[in-house]
Parts: C-alpha cells; structure tokens; sequence
C-alpha cells in the first residue's frame, strides 16, 4: 500500500516544515531571478506560450478556423480583443491555437534536429578516422546553405504540410549541432574513463551514449535551446512564403501572410499581433537560453 | 415672366457650355507614353495561338491585328462585334454554314510588306487546323470549321460543318494574332520568340522578367489611332510593388485587376487622380471531386459537398476581400443564356434556405456512409482568389461535419496533380475570353470529349444534353437546352460546385482615358484608343 503524505506535510529531511528538496529548489530558483533577470523574463515568456498552446482550447474564447462574415477586419475591441482578420476569424483566438503550431515544429524540430546532431557528432567523435573525415565534409556541404534556404529547398521537394516543415528545418540543424558537439567530444573522447570502458570491453554504442553523450549536454542544451527559436522563425518564415503549414491551420506566419501586405494601412492588427507574437517567443527563447548558458557553463556561473 | 424666361434660356446655355466642355475634354489627345503593369515575371512566349495566359496577351497584344474583335468602347458586349482588319462584320450564307470576309487593302506589317488575305489564312489555318509540332491552345473552338479559303488577296471565306452560334464569338478570340505567311512558312515557332505584327504599336525592346517597350506604328490603319507615342510593359509579379508603383505615378494602370484592397488602398490615397473600372468577370473556379476516387464516385457525397456551400452569403462576403462577387451557374451570369437566380436556386449549392440544404447534406452523407469524412482540397498557391476560395470551402464544409485539410501547391504541380487524377478534390479554374456559352461550358464536358475537364467521369448523359444545346440555332430553345444540361452538370449529377464568379477590378490614373473594362481581362487590350489627359 503506498502512502501519499497530504499536501504541505512536512517530510523526510525537513527542519521548518518544508522539504529539503523544495526548500533546494525555491533556492535555485530564487538565485536564477536574481541572477538572471532577462532569462527569467524570456522563462516567463516560454511558459505563457507553452500555458497558450497546452490550454488553447480553454483559452481561445472562438474557434479559430471559423469564417464569421458577420465580423470581417473588425479592429480590437472586447468582443474580439485582437480584432478579427480578414475572414472574420478572431485573431486572439488563431494566436492562441498559433502557439502550438510554432511549439510542435519548434520543439520537435529542435530535438530531432539536435538529437541526431547530438549522437552524429559524438560518434564522428569517437570514431575519427575517415568517417570523421567524411561525415564532416557532409556537414561543411549541410553547412554552406544558410538555414532557411536549405529548408526552402527541401518543402518545394517533398511539399508544404507539418510533418514536412518539421523535417525541412530539422535537416539544416543536424549540420549545426553536429559540429559543435563534436568539438566538446573530441576532448572527452581523451579523458581515462572512455579508456577505461574500452579497455573494459563496451561496445561503441554504450560508451558513446551512456559515457560520452552525457558529458557533451551542457553546450547541447545551450544549443537546442537556440535551435527552439530558429525552428520557430523558420517555420514562421516558411507558412509566409506559403511553404508552411496551409489554411486554415492557425499559425502565426500564416497570419502574418494574409495580413501583412494587403491590409497593413487599412487592418494593421491582422499583421501586427502575429508579427509581435513570433517576435516575443524568438525573444523569450533566446534569453532564456542565454541565461541557461550562463547557468550551465561554469566559467561564467560565478560572475 | 421675361426674366424667369431669361433665367432659363441663360441656365441652358450654361448647361450647353458645361456640356460643350466636357465633350471638349473627352476629345483624344495625342502623344505621351503609356507605363502599364504586368502581373507575371514574364510571358511564357509571345505566340499567342499556343498560349492561354494574360501574361501574353498584355505583353504582345498591341503589336498585332486581329480579323474581329468586341468593340473597344463597348467591351462589356456579349453579342455585339467590330470589325479590325475585315471591312465589314459579315452575314452567314449558305443556311449559316459560310461567313465570307471582306479585308482591308490599307494594312501593313510592320516590316513595311503589305498584309493580305495569304496572311489571314495562314494564320487562321495555324489556330484552326494546327500542323504536327506546333500548338493551338484554342483549336477545340473552331470544331465547327470544316475549312477556310482565300479565293482572293482582300477575301477570307470560312465554311462550316453545321451552323453555330458559337463560330463568331471564337473568331472574335483575342489571342487570334494575324502572322506574316511568309515567316511562318520559314519557322512555324518563329512568333513564340518574336514579334512582327500589323497592331497599333511596333516593337522597340523587350527584357526578359522586365519590360516590353513600343513605339507608335505611323502606319496604322485605324486612322488617328494609336494616340500614345509609346508604350511600356512592366512585369512584375508582387501586387504590392504594382500598388506602389500607381500610387507613386511610376505606372499609370494594371489592367488584369487588383483585390478590393488594392483598390481601396489607391482609392484612400490618390483621392480623384484615380478612377476605378469594375466589371462581373469571364473567369471562376470550378471545386471538381474526383470521381475516380472513393467516396466521390457517389454522387451523394458530390450532392453534399454543393449543399453546404452557402454561395448567396459567402458571395457578398468574400467580395470585401477577394477577386469574386457575382453567383452564378455553369453560364457567365447576365448572358443570354445564364440561369437566372430562380433557376439557380433550384440546384444543389443554390438553395435559399442554407440550414436546410445542409440538413439535407447530413443526410446524404450518412446515407452514404461518410459522415466525418476527411479528405484533401488542393488548391493553386496563388492568392487571389484561389486560396481564399479554398479557405471559404473548407469553412463551409466544416459546418457539415467534414474535416478538410488544404493542399497549396505551386501552379506546374496543381495542373500535374488534375491531369494525372492525383486528388480528391480540387479548386480548378475556368477562365475564358469573350462571352460564349456555348463553347464557354465544353469545361463541364467529360475528359473524353474535353480534355481540360478533371473530374475524371463518363457521362454520355451529358454529351448528349451538351450537343443538343450546341447545335440549337434558335436563342429560345438553346436557353432550354442550356438549362438541362447545366442542371444535369450541377443538380443531378454534382460534377463540380461553382464558386462564384471572379469580379475585375481596375484602377488607374485618372489622367488614361478611352480605356473601357470587358468581362476579360484577355480583351481590348491592344490599347489603340487610350490616350493620355495630361
């Protein structure tokens, strides 16, 4: 029978009535507000939109894909708060359900893009020899295009859609994650515990995930957290170019499509709150993921 | 009473001088240049015989002749002709069976040789009876031609195989550029790549993806015509950078037709150095299911898919934002032979009571065993107006329970994708020049007879309803024959839903004149008779 103390119950380990482990992690981060004040905006930021994307449903006070001709280019009031755009759809409510559109191909871009780097460049790593050799000209070829341009070519092959916008933006980031992790690797590749499990007679696949892949994390969380929000711009930059996701799926580069160049004097608000919802969450990654940085790498953690 | 008298006689004079005045105004004006927008990167070619597209047509149409045209100050005619190079709009003889034309003797090419009748026939053999190796997009037109002959230089005689309503409106087509015999004798290709006509205007240069500059042919044989000194195209496919370029006087008009944001746009900053020209449109998107697909080989589902499209609200709506206004059937609305609205709303997707209609729609697809039915709608990756049709559709469906994604792809893929069947469902488009039923609505024809037809059905119902429409001479009885057919298409058999009726709008500078709208954005446009009020 398990026994599940009620909540606020002091438990194992306390002095006050709080739990160590609690009392650990309000230190932690009450020290990451402190000490990070724009990484805690960015947080802040990153779960308001998570909160949007997980809760759309709730939130969103209409659907977003419903026509409502009733209520075309309508500007921002208390019945619609973001306006309606040009189809009569509330704005506020397509930003909301926007939100998980840019969270799927953001995050699953990010983590299929990084972890596959992740694994490649340790392995080229590990290895060396003519497969570092070869594996990294592959990545200087990945590398010469700059991202959106790689994942331009790749959806005008295989199409525009979800799945294949996430695959678009996941190719260019294997190249970049790759690289970097590769350049950590090389140096624990040397250190005598990878010796020691070789000597020991591991396979390659267990000392390259189970001893080299964990002491590569720092830098790559650092990097998947930047890769969140170049997935997020790419996939915005993408729907704009009409490559992304179709209608009449929410997404905030769609939004900013329709908007932007046909009604930006006569119903600016079709294009502005898309434009400053992408904005905000590339912002709000990338200070979050600097101050994960300055969290993580030690050199910097006392400063 | 002398003086209320004297009031009067000065108010009408006053009246006659103001009159006087504008009519004074209206008088052509000649020289200055014409700077137009193209709406394309560039033509696929200057061979209009083979190509369907405005981007030809607004590129290469005033540097040509045509043998008949619609009036230009009267575009808008769905019956009425003029003459250009013949000297006389000719009668059938022969129980409608022979048109002879009569040419004119004063025309010249624009390398100086004289055109004839020699030129004519070519030409018309090259559109109507194309050799092995070259194309003629619109050679289905002329299946009533049985031959044509020059029995003499300045005489063009055409002999049909049965008479047609039909024959004068396709002689009427605007791509039917007259060649020069002797060139196309050297190259049948030679015209895709050059330019050497009898038009209005004489080419000067052209830039591929950049513009098209012409200068005044002195030698045209409309005599005072053309006003312009010159003219230039410039391409350029981004509706934003045509709007700036009216706005900031770099470009004077886009003739193909802007959105209705375009338009208010100009309209709120220009003020009266703009004018606006708006007409109902030769042009709409037809939604095809594929028969060849499950569950669309039942018509049913095909009935469902009309029933809930509520057109009479969405047509208005769409209008604020998009290129379409006008309800219509498989005729352009306000034809002779269109449906009229009673007509119409005897057919699925017309009913005046939509709640109704998609109750109705429920129940079909429940009867057919397609409730929530999923599928994919692809659609042309062209804004206007193809995708907020799509968007509309999916939205109107949605309220019948089905759940639609949308498939955008670019144009060489959305033409690959109905020729080869590879859809469920698909917004196509039907875009045609002069006003002609009855050739206007071979679209709705099966794929074995009318190869641009998509759906992918065999119906020798529809043939048959179609042939007894084309060959009625009488208007009455065609109309009759119209109307079976058209609700066979629609009603019985569901073929496809028409979405309303593209709706052209042209803005422009107020200072062009003489330029009148047409239902095509094809027609009028070998600008002979604009002219520049500046």
């Amino acid at each position: 029978m398990t026994v599940i103390a009620p909540t606020g119950a002091a438990g194992a380990g306390s002095i006050d009535g709080e739990p160590e482990l609690q009392r650990s992690l309000r230190r932690s981060v009450l020290h990451f507000i402190r000490r990070q004040p724009l990484g805690t905006i960015g947080l802040a930021i990153v779960i308001v939109m998570f909160g949007a994307g997980l809760f759309a449903p709730w939130i969103a006070p209409y659907d977003p894909e419903e026509n409502d001709f009733n209520a075309m280019m309508q500007a921002p009031s208390w019945v619609h708060l973001l306006g309606t755009d040009q189809l009569g759809r509330d704005i506020f409510s397509r930003l909301v359900f926007g939100a998980r559109t840019a969270l799927i191909v953001g995050f699953s871009a990010a983590f299929m893009g990084g972890g596959l780097g992740l694994v490649l460049g340790v392995s080229s790593a590990y290895f060396g020899g003519w497969f570092d050799l070869v594996f990294q000209r592959v990545l200087d070829v990945l590398m010469a295009f700059p991202l959106i341009i790689l994942a331009l070519a790749v959806v005008s092959v295989l199409g525009a859609g979800v799945q294949n916008v996430i695959l678009a933006i996941t190719i260019p980031l294997i190249p970049r994650c790759g690289r970097v992790v590769r350049a950590s690797a090389l140096a624990v590749r040397e250190v005598p515990y990878v010796d020691a499990a070789r000597a020991l007679g591991f396979g390659h696949a267990r000392i390259v995930l189970r001893h080299m892949v964990p002491n590569v994390v720092a830098p790559f969380l650092i990097l998947l957290s930047a890769f969140v929000g170049q997935a997020i711009l790419a996939e915005a930059s993408l729907s704009y170019l009409g490559l992304g996701v179709q209608e009449p799926v929410p997404a905030w580069g769609l939004m900013l499509q329709g908007g932007a160049e046909e009604y930006a004097t006569t119903a600016p608000w079709i294009a502005v709150f898309p434009g400053l919802a992408i904005m905000l969450a590339v912002l709000g990654i990338s200070l979050f993921g600097d101050a994960l940085r300055d969290a993580i790498d030690p050199k910097l953690r006392d400063r | 009473m002398y003086v209320r008298t004297a009031l009067w006689a000065a108010g009408l004079g006053l009246a006659a001088a103001i009159a006087a005045g504008t009519a004074g105004a209206e008088t052509p004006k000649r020289g200055g240049t014409l700077t137009y927008m193209i709406p394309a990167d560039s033509a696929p070619s200057f061979d209009g015989h083979r190509e369907t597209t405005y981007a030809t047509v607004h590129t290469a149409a005033p540097y040509y002749s045509v043998l008949i045209r619609v009036p230009p100050d009267n575009p808008a005619s769905t019956t009425e002709f003029v003459c250009d190079l013949c000297t006389e709009v000719p009668k059938p003889t022969d129980n409608g069976k022979t048109y002879t034309f009569k040419l004119r003797t004063d025309v010249k090419f624009h390398d100086g040789s004289k055109l004839t009748a020699q030129d004519v026939l070519a030409s018309w053999n090259k559109i109507a009876f194309p050799k092995p190796g070259t194309t003629s997009a619109r050679v289905s037109y002329y299946a009533m031609v049985e031959k044509i002959e020059a029995p003499d230089d300045a005489t063009i005689v055409f002999r049909l195989k049965y008479p047609s309503t039909a024959f004068m409106p396709a002689v009427a087509d605007p791509f039917t550029w007259i060649y020069k015999k002797e060139l196309l004798e050297k190259d049948p290709h030679w015209y895709e790549k050059n330019i050497m006509g009898s038009g209005p205007f004489k080419l000067v240069s052209f830039d591929i993806g950049q513009s098209i500059k012409g200068e005044r042919n002195p030698d045209y044989y409309h005599k005072g015509q053309p006003y312009l000194d010159g003219i230039v195209g410039i391409f350029a496919s981004k509706q934003a950078v045509r709007v700036d370029a009216i706005r900031a006087d770099r470009a004077t008009v886009e003739f193909r037709g802007m959105p209705p944001s375009g338009r208010d746009q100009l309209v709120k900053e220009l003020g009266k150095e703009l004018t606006v020209q708006e007409s109902d449109w030769n042009c709409g998107n037809i939604i095809t299911p594929n028969h060849k697909k499950k569950p669309f080989d039942d018509v049913r589902v095909r009935r469902a898919l009309a029933l809930a499209v509520d057109q009479w609200t969405g047509a208005p709506a769409l209008s604020k934002v998009a290129i379409v206004r006008t309800v219509g059937g498989i005729v352009f609305p306000g034809s002779p032979l269109a449906a009229n609205k009673e007509e119409l709303q005897q057919m699925a997707g017309y009913w005046p009571d939509i709640e109704k209609a998609r109750a109705e729609a429920k129940r079909l697809l429940k009867e057919a065993g397609a409730e929530n039915l999923k599928f994919v709608l692809t659609n042309r990756n062209v804004d206007q107006p193809y995708k907020f049709v799509g968007t509309w559709l999916i939205g109107e469906w949605k309220k019948i329970g089905l759940n639609v994604e949308q498939k955008v792809v670019p144009t060489g893929p959305w033409f690959q994708a109905m020729r080869t069947g590879d859809f469920d469902v698909v917004v196509d488009a039907n875009c045609q020049s002069v006003v002609n039923p009855v050739l206007d609505t071979g679209k709705y024809l099966p794929q074995e007879v009318y190869p641009e037809s998509y759906g992918g059905y065999v119906d020798p119902k529809s043939v048959e309803l179609y042939n007894k429409m084309l060959y009625e001479t009488d208007p009455a009885a065609q109309r009759v024959a119209m109307r079976a057919y058209e609700k066979h298409t629609l009603d019985t058999m569901a073929h496809a839903i028409v979405a309303p009726y593209w709706f052209r709008i042209v803005p422009y500078r107020s200072y062009m004149k003489g330029w009148k709208i047409s239902p095509s954005h094809y027609l009028n446009q070998d600008l002979a008779n604009i002219w520049l009020d500046k």
